[in-house]
């Protein structure tokens, strides 16, 4: 593209207390069309917390977060569009328990898009074919397992036909033989070009698929850049110490 | 008339039914008529106040509609207290004679019949709707949330379908308990089961035969809505087989999944 690139999303002075307790403390990024960013970090570093206050799941305690340059974190503004055109996964998956898994991605599209059955269920079964259960858009959540729960709540995100994607430890909660299934799923997303903010604890995904990569440490992005960078030759002895862990491992 | 000997059991079972068969028999039509509607009626207002006694208000709401949000749980609490906390006989009573006296209407005593099984029934039903909401994990709702949906859409097609069969079991219950416990309303000239018992065992001054009828007749009743129940639920819960749907069109791009053929039994 040729104009000049405006970010999709922004964050400014971030900050979010429970109590007295501070979990992010004046976080700034944003997000360009085609990014993948990954967040990474210790558990309780905030990563997760970052990602629910991004679509207004946890109500920031102050700061922006601009959406297109319009402050969503303001009164007045439709949360539920807003939310419409950014989709999450969650680390727990969330499906509808009381829906079928091609009723859970047509449910958006016919109840929040207001568009009529039979587009839904094309737009449904597309992304389902996409992550690979067209087979089972008969079946409950219940009856599948982790990784294809993931897959079908990643297809249910992309029903919507998001601007964006938000991705809340999606692997975290898959038995290791799960784990590969969801991640190609997602590096097949990169490939295409979808914009993504994904929180994640699988390093090697983190280094080969994202563009940016940011490292959180007690609330505060301790680093950030390009993959190669922060992985290779990380500047801040935190990094360095986090992901010696890793390598460890 | 020929009456049976003191001592023959069946002899004034089968004058008894033969007697007052039909007015055993409407008296159980009024009865189930109560039970069922009441249990309806509490269950629309248990719902309604269930749902209205979760509504969560925003931090940075306006001073108005703090006092609102307040007032209202304020009275839905009290509508729950009072009439989970009374008996319904006395209810019934307060009522039917205070409608009368204060208000000069006059209600029949079934429709003072339904309003007290039903109002009753609400009071119960509010608290387990309460918790079946509770129960519900929050990643429901927040998996609602994440594509877009209201808070009401959230809870009208996620929360309350799973509430709705989670609290299915204490719905029959209530059911069963209503059937029962209508016969309380022969205190204000119901023609319920009970009271047409009452009837019939004063006539003949044979308590015993007749109150056993009616203790058949009862059971019948709640036996076949307890069957009827766990049948409903069984529905709801659908099939624990899925069959998977195969289409070349379909294959599968991340090759990831070996091809079913045919149904997977779980």
């Amino acid at each position: 593209m040729s104009e000049i690139k405006s970010p999709i999303l922004q964050v400014r002075h971030l900050s979010k207390s429970f109590g007295s307790h501070q979990v992010l403390k004046d976080i700034d990024f944003e997000t360009y069309h085609g990014n993948v960013i990954c967040i990474i970090g210790a558990s309780g570093s905030g990563k997760s917390t970052l990602l629910r206050c991004i679509n207004m799941l946890e109500t920031p305690t102050s700061g922006q977060i601009l959406f297109h340059g319009g402050d969503i974190t303001e009164k007045g503004t439709n949360i539920n569009t807003y939310r419409s055109k950014v989709g999450m996964v969650f680390q727990s998956f969330n499906l509808f328990n009381n829906m079928t898994v091609l009723e859970n991605c047509m449910a958006g599209v016919t109840k929040v898009l207001k568009k009529d059955r039979k587009t839904a269920e094309e737009t449904a079964l597309k992304y389902l074919s996409k992550v690979g259960m067209a087979e089972y858009i008969n079946a409950k959540p219940n009856q599948l397992s982790g990784g294809q729960k993931q897959r079908v709540a990643i297809a249910r995100a992309l029903a919507m036909e998001p601007e964006m994607l938000l991705f809340d430890e999606p692997t975290s909660a898959l038995d290791p033989q799960m784990v590969g299934e969801v991640l190609e799923v997602m590096r097949e997303l990169a490939e295409e070009g979808m914009t993504m903010v994904i929180v994640t604890h699988e390093m090697a995904f983190a280094r080969d698929v994202s563009s940016h990569v940011v490292f959180m440490k007690d609330g505060v992005v301790a680093e950030e850049g390009e993959p190669s960078a922060l992985f290779g030759n990380p500047k801040q002895e935190s990094t360095k110490e986090f992901l010696a862990r890793f390598r460890n491992q | 008339m020929n009456l049976p000997s003191d001592n023959d059991f069946f002899g004034w079972v089968f004058l008894i039914l033969h007697k007052y068969g039909a007015i055993f028999l409407h008296g159980a039509g009024v009865t189930l008529q109560l039970a069922l509607v009441g249990t309806l009626i509490g269950c629309v207002i248990g719902l309604l106040v269930g749902v209205l006694r979760t509504l969560p208000i925003r931090k940075n709401a306006n001073l108005f509609a703090k006092i609102g949000h307040g007032l209202l749980q304020f009275i839905l609490a009290a509508y729950i207290e009072i009439f989970r906390g009374t008996p319904m006989i006395v209810q019934a009573m307060v009522v039917y004679f205070g409608s009368m006296q204060l208000f000069k209407m006059d209600m029949s005593p079934m429709f003072a019949g339904f309003f007290v099984v039903s109002i009753n029934t609400g009071a119960y039903m509010a608290e387990t709707v309460r918790g079946g909401i509770g129960s519900i994990d929050i990643g429901q709702t927040e998996g609602a949330k994440a594509i877009g949906m209201s808070h009401w859409q959230a809870m009208a097609y996620v929360v309350m379908p799973q509430t709705l069969r989670n609290i299915l079991p204490q719905i029959g219950n209530n059911l069963i308990i209503n059937i029962k416990d209508t016969s309380v309303l022969n205190v204000i000239q119901v023609t319920e089961l009970y009271f047409s018992g009452n009837s019939a065992a004063g006539a003949f001054m044979r308590y015993f035969e007749v109150f056993f009828i009616i203790c058949i007749i009862y059971f019948i009743m709640t036996f076949t809505c307890s069957r009827l129940l766990r049948w409903i639920e069984h529905k709801i819960d659908g099939s624990s087989y899925y069959s998977l749907v195969k289409s070349d069109m379909m294959a599968d791009p991340t090759g990831h999944n070996p091809v079913h053929l045919g149904g997977e039994k779980i």
